[in-house]
């Protein structure tokens, strides 16, 4: 999926808190429409890791940058989203209106708002839920409504930690296939940050290591497993192996 | 060593046709129906499900917090009808008394049923100890880490000495890798401690783990799909590619159950 | 969790309550204000002076201990039935039935709105006092306890049974407990309200206490007197609740100590 052009670029990213080194000169690039997954071990920052790299709020770099596009991040200018562990749904929003929301903040005409918005419903079934509340949905479902109401904004980066965590096992390869058939379909650019290295192999195209505080780079390993992949195959768990002996703790 | 097969053990777990159906004003719901189960003594035996189906209600039903409404299920000879001792349970949640130190909570079962202070002592300090927790008898659970608060539900229920374990979804909220390091961690407190254990989990990969017999459920109402006996040896290795066919199995099994 | 002594914060708190009364010795010098009202130094005056030379019947800490012990009667009487209500309601619903609907009509009337009817009954002896005091904190601590009681986790209960506690054992080491904090919280409020509670009965019929100090000097037009009496029921106020919040800090301390 992924071109040779480069989508995101990070070059010596580090953060300090105090004398604290949280994060150690941290480089790697992002190809457009590249599905990269970053894991570390439990407890490796990488929520520092991820609020650097949103540059939310108080989190400015120490030093080093991050271009998008070959121009420093401008969240006004890039169109970046994210999707977390917690649903963020407005509850007070049916999900049509929720999904709709991105699309009306940046006042894009009704007419197009309404066929983005039918399309997203669409890939991820929750068409019959369009007029239904947020409480009155399964925790998967809100998943859905988080992913569907991403990529209706049809952003250039799509930054994801962990959204699925806390769900049943079950449900979260369900989840993961409907996310790899939006990213095909759309061509997004993500970032995906988990825990989990079964999800991480079953989901990149590459694969960024970390280590333990300070956070830095610990390998970076290109993932070309055919799909559709399968978490019993043999060369799928050899890879997983590879990675798991990267970071294994426990 | 002890002779499996060849001497009959009475099970010492045992459900026979239980049904349990829930009847409000509105509506009826059938969560379990149907379920005949034998656990034989220190059995590792895994209930798998998909999300939704009645897989706590089983184990409510093992431990008298829920009856049936029909059929019986007899712990070591006797007929559940209430919560008790005898069956000790690990909360997904880890249900750790906040206001009790780790020692206060290992001990709480003892000292409930009058366990002079000095043998429920001794206990406690032998379980936490064995499930890794030196040195934090004295922290509150909120002072833990999730991994470390599991450890102490794992502790307090050994250390009322139960005759059967019940676990539900114990590793269910910790992340993966934390996950990992418990289920190997339960296996060799196990081995160590063998126990009668009934363990639920919809995760597939942890099932092959720890079980010496998965019973895959359907979706509610909940009735026994079939039965996998997993006799690799210990501790089993997650990309194994016998462990790897016993997953698929279990997958494919489950995809029809769907 | 040792709050380390703060240098910053202190010299600012320090320098307020000397702005305040510098503003204080100002207007009562400099302005009008000084025709009516007493300046700091008269009142820091009679205040020192009223540890020795008797206002009425006792000097200032005879006072200030007849006040409290009025306070703690009431406060602790009322505190042991708001907590066994409480937590009745909260676990039992028999007991919620019954008293929850006279508890709610009876919640909203204040303590100073009970000193006719409590004369009336008891008197103006140390009883009425005592009642009125703890009419104050009754609600909150009951509230409290109630709210508590309803929100124990019933995981926890189901837990202990498993474990082989008895019901009577589940009462006092899961259910109590579990509601401490919250009862502790309601206890903080109750006791000012009987502090009010206590001034407010004092002022309509007492020979003796705070309340009477400042309702004297009203009577006597003496504010220096009434101010004397407001300053004393402050630091008082201030002490008991840094003392609540360091028994709390004891007995929840699991609760607190979020790292």
């Amino acid at each position: 999926m992924s071109s040779n052009e480069v989508k995101v670029k990070v070059s010596h990213m580090t953060k300090k808190f105090g004398d604290l080194l949280v994060l150690n000169d941290i480089s790697f690039e992002v190809k457009k429409g590249e599905f990269l997954c970053v894991v570390g071990p439990t407890g490796c920052g990488k929520t520092t890791f991820l609020n650097c790299l949103t540059k939310l709020g108080v989190y400015q770099l120490t030093s080093g940058e991050i271009l998008i596009n070959n121009e420093p991040v401008d969240l006004q200018k890039h169109n970046v989203a994210y999707i977390f562990q917690e649903y963020s749904a407005f509850p007070w929003q049916t999900v049509e209106e929720n999904v709709a929301y991105g699309l009306k903040i940046k006042k894009r005409p009704a007419a197009e708002i309404k066929a983005r918005v039918d399309e997203m419903l669409e890939m991820v079934g929750l068409t019959e839920y369009r007029n239904y509340y947020p409480n009155q949905l399964s925790a998967s479902m809100l998943q859905r409504v988080s992913i569907a109401r991403a990529f209706a904004v049809q952003p250039e980066l799509l930054l994801m930690d962990e959204p699925y965590g806390q769900l049943d096992n079950s449900l979260r390869y369900k989840l993961e296939d409907d996310l790899l058939r939006l990213w095909q379909h759309t061509g997004t650019t993500v970032i995906f940050i988990t825990h989990n290295i079964e999800e991480a192999v079953y989901l990149s195209e590459r694969i960024l290591v970390l280590t333990n505080k300070p956070t830095g780079i610990k390998q970076e390993i290109v993932n070309d497993l055919p799909r559709p992949r399968d978490v019993t195959d043999i060369a799928f768990n050899q890879l997983r192996d590879k990675v798991t002996d990267l970071i294994k703790w426990w | 060593m002890e002779h499996h097969g060849e001497l009959k053990h009475d099970p010492i777990i045992s459900m026979r046709n239980v049904c349990k159906t829930y009847i409000s004003e509105h509506k009826t719901n059938e969560v379990v129906r149907d379920v005949s189960l034998d656990v034989a003594e220190n059995e590792f035996v895994v209930l798998f499900g998909p999300g939704q189906c009645g897989k706590t209600t089983m184990i409510n039903l093992i431990a008298g917090l829920q009856l049936p409404t029909s059929g019986e299920v007899v712990v070591d000879g006797k007929k559940v009808t209430a919560p008790g001792p005898d069956r000790g349970v690990v909360y997904q949640t880890t249900a750790l008394f906040p206001f009790c130190t780790v020692m206060g909570n290992v001990e709480f079962g003892p000292k409930s049923r009058g366990i002079d202070k000095k043998t429920r002592r001794e206990r406690a300090e032998y379980f936490i100890k064995l499930v890794g927790l030196e040195g934090f008898e004295k922290s509150f659970p909120n002072q833990l880490s999730g991994g470390m608060r599991q450890r102490v539900g794992i502790a307090r229920a050994y250390a009322n000495d139960p005759k059967v374990m019940l676990m539900d979804e114990p590793f269910g909220h910790l992340d993966a890798q934390t996950r990992y390091m418990m289920e190997a961690e339960l296996e060799k407190i196990w081995q160590k401690e063998k126990r009668t254990v009934v363990f639920v989990t919809n995760n597939s990969e942890e099932a092959v783990y720890l079980a010496d017999r998965i019973i895959i459920l359907t979706n509610t109402p909940t009735h026994i799909k079939e039965e996998i006996k997993v006799d690799l040896p210990r501790p089993r290795q997650y990309s194994d590619p016998a462990f790897l066919e016993i997953r698929r199995k279990i997958e494919e099994i489950c995809d029809d159950t769907l | 969790m040792k709050r380390k002594f703060d240098l910053e914060k202190t010299v600012y708190a320090v320098a307020a309550i000397a702005f305040f009364f510098l503003l204080w010795w100002f207007l009562t010098t400099f302005t009008p204000v000084k025709e009516t009202t007493p300046g700091p130094i008269e009142v820091l005056q009679l205040l020192v002076s009223s540890f020795y030379t008797p206002i009425g019947n006792k000097v200032i800490i005879g006072h200030l201990l007849v006040s409290l012990r009025r306070v703690l009667v009431g406060f602790s009487v009322a505190t042991i039935i708001g907590i066994v209500l409480g937590i009745a309601m909260g676990t039992s619903r028999w007991a919620e039935a019954i008293f929850k609907p006279i508890f709610e009509l009876l919640r909203p009337i204040p303590p100073i709105a009970w000193i006719s009817l409590v004369i009336l009954f008891f008197g103006i002896g140390e009883t009425s006092k005592y009642i009125l005091c703890g009419i104050g904190a009754f609600t909150n601590v009951t509230l409290n306890a109630y709210t508590g009681a309803q929100n124990v986790d019933p995981e926890l209960i189901g837990c202990a049974r498993m474990l082989g506690t008895s019901e009577r054992d589940i009462f006092f080491r899961v259910i109590l407990p579990s509601c401490t904090p919250q009862i502790f919280a309601g206890m903080q409020v109750a006791l000012s309200t009987s502090w009010m509670a206590v001034l407010a009965a004092e002022m309509v019929g007492a020979q003796e206490g705070c309340g009477w100090m400042i309702q004297r000097g009203s009577d006597t037009l003496n504010i220096t007197l009434v101010m004397v009496g407001m300053i004393v029921i402050g630091l008082v106020g201030m002490l008991l609740a840094t003392l609540m919040r360091t028994i709390e800090r004891r007995l929840c301390s699991w609760n607190i100590m979020e790292n």
